[in-house]
């Protein structure tokens, strides 16, 4: 267990110290998704477990892409991948407000010393259908974090609601350690025989990408495989939920919400490729919303979205 | 009488929607303890981040009694009848009065109603108004289904006398309403409990937190100014975020830091912009230079080292916004300095309507616009095209992507960059110009030409697809423009004829070529049938794109004419319907503008405001009004003997048929009338036009006195009604005086 009472020295004890934070608080400490998204939103940990009746308690990091923000590294703070710690608890708890102040102490973010305040923000994912109330979090100024009570996802009354925080990590790590450019952040104590700081992790690699991203991504493949992962999210959904191989009642929800997660990624690299007009732009965020409530509606008939056998009690 | 205090205390409210929130708490709960008949002294509410209060003075202590009589069925009535009116008075019969009537023996029952302790209807009250309150914005939280606009967390609800506090019971969905509060969120977290409003906000200030959000709004403005006005600076007026800030903070403490030296050359209006919108910060500005150099922000707490780490922490946040502000001035400052290309070319991608086209093809239709309008308001043509050509090309820099409202302000900066001169920089901000009713009219010819030119293509374009305003919708602010182009005009005392410039405007949207019947574009015959609105017709010109034959173009160019025709009628009904409203808010009334909109040449605004002022004034006079009289006489007489004899009388009257003075009389003063007006008409000079009728009063009114129109002899009769013709055409080549009203 870290110790909170001193102050972080690195980007990973911040992570560590909100991981053994929120593990004691009672969340299931997740791994991040295994796939490319904009937000830790996306995790089928938040999306899809927000639906239904089904109490739920997670937190983890998850790595985010949001192809336009690329600046080759050069930016001081604008990322094209970086990190978001996420928490989605449902139903709400009536003291999530001072759960999560206890969170920003255990990173040793002095409470007698700095100004945090809650700001009206509303949140609102077009691409997954998904609106909440809520606000974005100040800490002397700057915004920490996003503070929602989901009502919606997926086109479906949020019943109960959840929770959800989500920490920009970067941000934080670099306000609570008193770094002024991401690349020169301590990703290990500093004092350890082997020092990386966040740019000797990720300087080259946000190079890489941004260069990828805006100029060499082939439009051609990615408008091709948006098409595809639209079609095939409907097919997996089409499929009868009796598999006729197990006898089973498989209804293949995750699969189909994969789809979905591609379609976004593709239409957010599409966007930084800038080959999306105004107009198209509206449309192809439908299709995305589409297949999120497509997966949303069959998520409610599963059992971990609630669904039970008829008959059941 | 006991007094009663409420609370609802949830987590942080949006200051927008406090004050709003504060008075609906009010109305409700009185308007229902009202109707309940709990009378009441006096009630004010309150508002901070966390907290909605009510405190109402001098509630009775319980509702008074009533007493109701209703009337029944006979006595005799069958039993079903009797029955069934017992039921609804909750009597029993012995309890109701037969009385004798003209009708026999009817039943009457006395139904009384005891008065109601205070505290049930508050409590009914107040459950009523938590579920039904009219936030504009509401949600659920945790598994239940109350709404309110964030997590309510406590109701305080008490009901104070000399003897003490009392709880008014109440659970709405589990919670309970007592006598306890919190004060601050992080400097006296603990809960405490109250006996009454005194007791309530002298504790809750004791707990660092000022509860009256004028008193919070003052307390940071005074501060905020004697800070600056120690260092020699003044803070920088902003009410609406003051009212914003006051409605962050329940304990406001006031801090001033510095603006890195890096940032002080960026515009004041990006510093401005960029502080209020992302950090709230108010702006300090050095008036010796103008120049904006420290800022103000409000913090929500004391601290151990008086705000040191919460300043470093503002400061810092503000470094990287404004570096990223000077990120988007510079960048912006290469592309227009190198001519802005890149800019107008994104613009071809920027949708301003799905049938209006790109943006970049609205600045064409502009630019072409324009160029007609300089000459008519002295601006050269080739500077003023140019203007309108830039003037939206700041849409697609870095800095109004990021604060949309600096929109036209970056455009004259970065054309000033660019060199074009002041004319055309100033006509990109002022083209937008009037933006609301307290905003001036450009008045430089070359932005007035431009704005005019942007006005009138807003309004042709969503007129030929048929998006006007309705009732309260107007989504396009079609009005606005309306009302703008108005203005422009008028307060410029631009003489311009609007149906001439409509027809320029329809040329340009429906392809010029169409307009003169030379159309062979296929592409521009489509658009053309997209915007008349005929499917048919487009689906026909596609068909045969290969062999369009000249009775396409001949139809085509027909329709186009009619559309326009239509179009540009209705526009101008619209155009004086505003008028009407901008006239009226001067104090001209409808008939005078009906009179003079029903003259010739009524699309040239300025001369229609000239003559209705100049009537509006001639009315005001004695002469006016009785003149006004005379006319209608006149007029009335000459209409009824047209009916009757089936003639028009018009033309003829000669004065060597006049019988009396007062006729010869009237005929010398129309000779004298006539010769002044018909010049002071042809120089628009409607005042002297005005007086001259005026003058006729006298001679009019002695002719009518002393005149018999309708006599025997049919020539002098006709002589007479051919008079009449006279003064009424004299009249109503000044105005339509028919039109006015009294």
């Amino acid at each position: 267990m870290s110790d909170t009472t001193t102050a972080p020295k690195s980007f990973q004890e911040i992570i560590l110290r909100l991981q053994n934070y929120w593990a004691a608080k009672g969340c299931a400490v997740l791994q991040p998704y295994d796939m490319e998204v904009g937000a830790g939103t996306f995790h089928p940990a938040t999306t899809l477990r927000s639906l239904g009746t089904q109490p739920w308690a997670a937190a983890y990091v998850q790595p985010s892409r949001r192809p336009t923000d690329g600046r080759y590294g050069e930016n001081p703070n604008r990322l094209q991948h970086y990190y978001q710690y996420q928490v989605l608890i449902k139903p709400s708890p009536p003291d999530l407000q001072e759960l999560y102040l206890g969170s920003l102490e255990a990173i040793g973010i002095d409470m007698a010393l700095h100004d945090i305040r809650f700001v009206e923000d509303d949140w609102e994912s077009p691409t997954l259908g998904a609106w909440g109330l809520g606000w974005e979090v100040w800490c002397d100024g700057m915004e920490v974090s996003q503070f929602t009570y989901f009502q919606q996802v997926g086109g479906h009354d949020c019943h109960p609601v959840s929770g959800e925080l989500t920490y920009g990590l970067e941000r934080l790590a670099m306000y609570v350690l008193g770094v002024d450019h991401v690349m020169a952040m301590p990703f290990n104590d500093p004092q350890t025989p082997i020092a990386l700081t966040y740019g000797d992790v990720f300087k080259q690699t946000e190079e890489e990408y941004a260069r990828w991203n805006f100029d060499m991504a082939d439009t051609d493949v990615l408008l091709r495989h948006f098409d595809e992962a639209e079609t095939h999210c409907r097919e997996i959904l089409d499929a009868p939920h009796d598999d006729p191989k197990t006898g089973k009642r498989i209804v293949m929800v995750h699969p189909a919400y994969d789809q979905c997660i591609k379609a976004s990624h593709l239409f957010n690299l599409l966007d930084a490729r800038g080959v999306i007009s105004v107009t198209e732009r509206q449309a192809y965020i439908g299709r995305v919303r589409a297949l999120a409530k497509l997966c949303a509606d069959a998520f409610v008939q599963t059992a971990a979205g609630g669904w039970q056998p008829e008959g059941a009690a | 009488m006991p007094d009663l205090l409420i609370e609802l205390f949830s987590e942080e409210i949006p200051a927008r929607m406090q004050r709003r929130a504060g008075e609906d708490l009010k109305k409700l709960m009185t308007d229902g303890l009202v109707e309940a008949g709990l009378t009441y002294a006096s009630a004010a509410a309150f508002s901070t981040p966390r907290r909605l209060t009510l405190t109402v003075e001098g509630v009775l202590a319980a509702s008074p009694a009533t007493v109701e009589e209703r009337k029944g069925p006979r006595a005799d009535a069958p039993g079903k009848a009797i029955e069934g009116f017992l039921r609804g008075a909750g009597l029993t019969r012995d309890q109701v009065e037969a009385r004798d009537t003209p009708k026999g023996a009817v039943l009457f029952a006395r139904i009384e109603k005891p008065g109601r302790p205070a505290a049930e209807i508050i409590g009914e009250v107040l459950d009523k108004t938590i579920r039904g309150f009219p936030w504009p914005k509401s949600m659920r939280w945790g598994a239940g289904s109350l709404r309110w606009v964030r997590p309510l967390q406590s109701i305080l609800c008490i009901l104070s006398d000399e003897a003490g506090a009392q709880v008014v019971p109440l659970d709405v969905d589990g919670l309970v309403a007592g006598d306890r509060t919190r004060g601050h969120r992080f400097m006296a977290p603990d809960a405490f409990s109250v006996v009454s409003f005194e007791d309530y906000t002298a504790k809750l200030k004791r707990a660092y937190v000022v509860l009256d959000p004028a008193e919070r709004a003052d307390a940071i403005w005074h501060e905020a100014t004697n800070m600056a006005f120690a260092n020699g600076l003044e803070v920088v007026e902003d009410a609406g975020l003051l009212a914003e800030v006051a409605g962050l903070v329940e304990w406001p403490v006031v801090l001033m830091g510095r603006i890195a030296d890096d940032f002080l050359d960026l515009p004041p209006e990006v510093l401005q912009t960029s502080m209020k919108e992302h950090q709230k910060f108010f702006s300090v500005r050095n008036p010796k230079t103008g120049r904006i150099e420290r800022f103000i922000t409000v913090a929500n707490r004391e601290t151990a080292d008086n705000g040191a780490t919460i300043l470093a922490g503002n400061e810092k946040v503000l470094s990287a916004r404004l570096a990223d502000a000077k990120f988007f001035w510079e960048n912006d400052l290469r592309v227009a300095k190198a001519g802005m290309e890149p800019w107008l070319e994104q613009l071809k991608n920027v949708t301003f309507h799905a049938k209006l086209g790109t943006q970049a093809e609205r600045i064409d239709r502009i630019a072409a616009l324009a160029r007609e309008l300089a000459p008519m308001v002295g601006a050269d043509a080739d500077q003023t095209e140019r203007a309108a050509r830039l003037a939206k090309a700041d849409l697609s820099s870095e800095m109004v992507y990021e604060f949309p409202e600096l929109q036209g302000l970056m455009g004259r900066y970065y054309i000033d960059a660019l060199g074009e001169g002041a004319a055309v920089a100033a006509a990109a901000e002022e083209h937008y110009s009037p933006l609301g009713p307290s905003d001036g009219v450009p008045t430089a010819p070359v932005s007035v030409a431009v704005a005019l030119a942007d006005k009138i293509d807003t309004l042709t374009g969503f007129w030929a697809i048929d998006e006007k305003p309705t009732g309260s919708k107007d989504p396009f602010a079609l009005r606005r423009a309306a009302l703008g182009l108005i203005r422009i005009v008028v307060e410029n005392e631009q003489e311009l004829k609007f149906v001439p410039v409509f027809f320029s405007a329809y040329a340009t949207l429906l392809g010029r070529s169409v307009g003169k019947r030379e159309a062979i574009n296929a592409a521009e015959l489509v658009s053309a049938a997209q915007l008349i609105g005929d499917p048919e017709l487009v689906k026909r010109i596609r068909d045969e794109t290969d062999s369009l034959s000249d009775e396409y173009v001949k139809e085509i160019a027909d329709r186009s004419f009619h559309f326009t025709e239509e179009k540009t009628e209705a526009l101008g009904t619209f155009l004086h319907d505003r008028l009407k409203v901008y006239l009226r808010d001067q104090g001209i009334w409808h008939d005078i503008i009906d009179a003079c909109i029903a003259m010739e040449g009524n699309d040239d605004l300025t001369l229609l405001a000239k003559r209705a002022r100049a009537l509006l004034e001639v009315l005001k006079t004695e002469d006016g009004e009785n003149l006004i009289q005379g006319f209608k006489r006149a007029n009335n007489i000459l209409t009824q003997a047209q009916e009757v004899d089936g003639v028009e009388y018009s033309y003829g009257a000669d004065v060597k048929f006049a019988e009396t003075d007062e006729e010869r009389a009237l005929f010398a003063a129309l000779d004298q009338a006539e010769g002044q007006i018909e010049p002071a008409l042809q120089q628009q000079d409607f005042a002297t036009a005005m007086t001259a009728l005026a003058g006729l009063r006298g001679p009019i009114d002695a002719f009518f006195e002393a005149v018999m129109i309708n006599t025997e002899n049919a020539t002098v009769r006709r002589n007479r009604l051919n008079l009449l013709s006279r003064i009424t055409k004299l009249c109503t080549s000044v105005a339509d005086l028919t039109r006015i009203e009294g």
